[in-house]
């Protein structure tokens, strides 16, 4: 009873602090710009191919395995991990067992999976400790947020290690205990002949300490996550849900300016709508964005895969896509709870254009979507850096000297160039071709 | 010596006010009706036009820029501006099929013009040659390229940005020619540094350009050609063959100027 109520009371504080955070942070979307979510099946669809599936994190297919098998292998655990809370609050034990030939799949894999997770969790950290992987250096990667993953990584670590004790430890247990069975455990049999020999109130401590620290560390680690790059592991399944589904050449329509365009091409309509307050155009700052590229924010893991093979950063330029989605989120970080106590007029004299993001990378572009077509939750980075530019474009005329003139040339001749709008058949003067 | 046939490009104004309807309407676009290179291309695709005898018209002095490097690079009034007056004008003639060689403007026009009241059915002169080819209506059997080794390189808005990958690599295929493949290829297709408005402005400072890095990958490959499908492309990629000196060695065409010639227009 008394661990029944010492279980309660951790599960409690640790759904608390949660539901605070997750409050916290939800503020902040109502800061942003609203769109509607069309085509529910097509991103469902999208949803089991690039989240489920984990199709795009295959496209280096060595990494892109590992990572699958540890993403296949959480969805699997959550499954026990369900149980452990449901045995934890009800002084039940191994509960789900009534499914009988179900739950040993489960477990069974489970088990296997927590050995893989294992396998894969050291290759990571020793990737990220002794190989010089270049996507994880780069001018916005500080060492808080190499710090951040060697912690998340370490904490995943222990989960799997303390997993495998409580199996191992279990099924010594329920051995010299002559009790019942209940799962099957395919990898932690083998690990029970190495404590053989060990008393049972040794095995008693063990199974409660590896059932303990197991949970104790989940709840840590979920009320960590929302403050950690790590945050991915709850936010990017619902990314790739919300994720741009249309080609990645298409750019997101701006209705107000359809609307001044088409008081300028019919005037008859001009005082219809004349008492509009005209809005800001673009992005220059966090709460300007459209909730989509917060959630983009949040889902980033700064894997990095998205700046190796941004054109502009290969060729030494300022531009990192993944800075940009980091900026973003760390400027709503700072300025949010200012927004959330003193309203969306709420100044602090800083911008996301100009204190975080400089004019020069917003430029360096080439709008290729080669960020986006990599990142394996769907992050969709050009429009973010488009809006901005719409935002020096539409609100500050701060376009670099030869997009000006490309401009006012196609304002006036109808071509980037300066040629005469008359002259646009010239091509075919003088045009033969041979009679074959 | 061969006889010459002059071509007119039909002008859609003129069709329609002799009460034709041509069944294409061939998009120039500003880069094939103005860049001295592409405007080879331009050329050379009318004469496939006019070989295969298809029923297309131009809209000659009445088209104007699609708005595609304005929209991106942040000007969406202008955009849209543009976008609403060529509308208005492909709808008053009622035109249903576009096809045009440029990616960009087949891009805008295919993805964006919509929104604006503009339902085309779009082609890419890529996919459009690839379905003349496999109809059976054009064939090369040339062997003006049969010892050419042919890389091809993906243009950002047809590729990644439209998922066309594989129609430029058919009409290539079906050049007798050696094919190549560069290292980043298809949807990990390098850009060639011109997109986003980055054509008409100096790059921002680095420590290479794109278009080197891109030609540079091109040449490693050992190619006597790059091939594309695309204005700014063939502007980057001839850029980047003078830069390294490769212009002896190496050539650079748009996939219609390799079909053109290899039937011999």
């Amino acid at each position: 009873m008394t661990k029944q109520l010492l279980f309660a009371l951790a599960l409690l504080i640790t759904l608390a602090v949660f539901a605070w955070t997750m409050r916290k942070l939800f503020h902040y979307f109502r800061f942003t710009k609203k769109l509607p979510l069309n085509d529910i099946p097509a991103r469902i669809m999208v949803t089991l191919k690039v989240a489920i599936g984990q199709t795009k994190i295959f496209r280096h297919p060595v990494m892109g395995f590992l990572h699958a098998l540890v993403f296949w292998g959480f969805m699997v655990i959550l499954v026990g991990s369900i149980e452990m809370v449901i045995d934890g609050l009800f002084g039940t034990e191994r509960i789900f067992g009534i499914l009988g030939p179900v739950y040993n799949v489960i477990i069974g894999s489970g088990d296997v999976f927590a050995a893989i997770i294992v396998v894969a969790i050291l290759v990571f950290l020793f990737r990220r400790l002794f190989l010089k992987v270049k996507r994880f250096y780069g001018p916005e990667m500080k060492p808080v947020s190499k710090a951040d993953a060697n912690l998340a990584l370490s904490f995943i670590l222990i989960l799997m290690i303390t997993l495998l004790g409580m199996n191992t430890f279990y099924l010594i247990m329920s051995h010299n205990e002559d009790m019942g069975l209940v799962g099957y455990y395919p990898v932690s049999q083998y690990l029970g002949d190495l404590f053989a020999d060990m008393n049972e109130d040794s095995i008693f401590f063990w199974h409660e300490f590896n059932w303990w620290a197991h949970i104790l560390l989940i709840f840590a680690f979920a009320n960590v996550l929302p403050y950690s790059k790590h945050f991915h592991v709850f936010m990017s399944v619902p990314n790739v849900f919300v994720s741009k589904i249309s080609p990645l050449g298409y750019v997101d329509n701006m209705e107000s300016i359809t609307r001044e365009v088409k008081l300028m091409l019919d005037p008859a309509t001009a005082f219809a709508a004349s008492d509009e307050v005209p809005a800001k155009f673009g992005v220059s700052d966090a709460n300007d964005v459209t909730w989509i590229n917060y959630m983009n924010a949040l889902s980033c893991t700064e894997c990095g895969r998205c700046t190796a093979v941004c054109p502009a950063n290969i060729t030494g330029k300022l531009l990192s896509p993944r800075k940009i989605m980091m900026d973003l989120r760390a400027r709503m970080k700072e300025k949010g709870p200012g927004l959330v106590s003193q309203g969306a007029a709420y100044d602090d004299g800083k911008a996301l254009i100009g204190s975080y993001i400089s004019e020069e990378e917003l430029w360096a572009c080439t709008l290729c979507n080669a960020c986006a077509q990599e990142c394996p939750v769907n992050i969709n980075q050009p429009s973010l850096i488009l809006d901005m530019r719409r935002y020096l474009v539409l609100e500050k005329s701060a376009a670099p000297a030869g997009l000006n003139t490309v401009f006012s040339n196609i304002e006036n001749n109808g071509a980037p160039w300066q040629f005469s709008p008359q002259d646009r058949l010239k091509w075919a003067d003088e045009l033969f071709m041979n009679e074959v | 010596m061969e006889n010459k046939i002059k071509i007119t490009p039909p002008v859609l104004a003129e069709e329609f006010a002799a009460g034709r309807k041509p069944e294409w309407l061939f998009w120039v676009g500003s880069a094939g009706a103005f860049d001295d290179r592409y405007k080879k291309v331009t050329r050379e695709f009318v004469k496939i036009l006019s070989f295969l005898k298809v029923d297309y018209a131009v809209l000659g002095v009445e088209e104007s820029d699609s708005g595609d490097v304005a929209r991106r690079a942040g000007n969406e009034m202008l955009f849209q501006m543009q976008a609403m007056t060529n509308i208005e004008i492909l709808n008053s003639y009622g035109v249903k099929k576009i096809v045009t060689c440029c990616p960009h403007d087949f891009n805008t026009l295919k993805n964006e013009y919509p929104d604006f009241g503009g339902n085309f059915e779009v082609w890419h002169h890529s996919q459009w040659l690839e379905m003349m080819i496999a109809n059976g209506r054009l064939t090369v059997n040339s062997s003006l390229f049969a010892d050419k080794k042919i890389v091809f390189h993906d243009p950002c808005y047809l590729g990644r940005a439209n998922k066309v990958y594989e129609s430029p690599r058919a009409v290539l295929g079906a050049i007798p020619s050696v094919k190549l493949e560069m290292k980043r290829n298809r949807s990990f297709g390098l850009c060639c540094g011109a997109g986003g408005g980055q054509m008409f402005k100096e790059a921002e400072k680095g420590n290479k350009e794109v278009f080197i890095e891109r030609t540079e990958e091109a040449i490693a490959t050992g190619a006597d050609i790059i091939a594309t499908a695309c204005p700014f492309c063939m502007v980057m990629m001839t850029d980047g063959i003078k830069y390294k000196n490769q212009e002896e060695r190496m050539k650079n065409y748009d996939i219609a100027e390799l079909v053109s010639l290899g039937l011999g227009l």
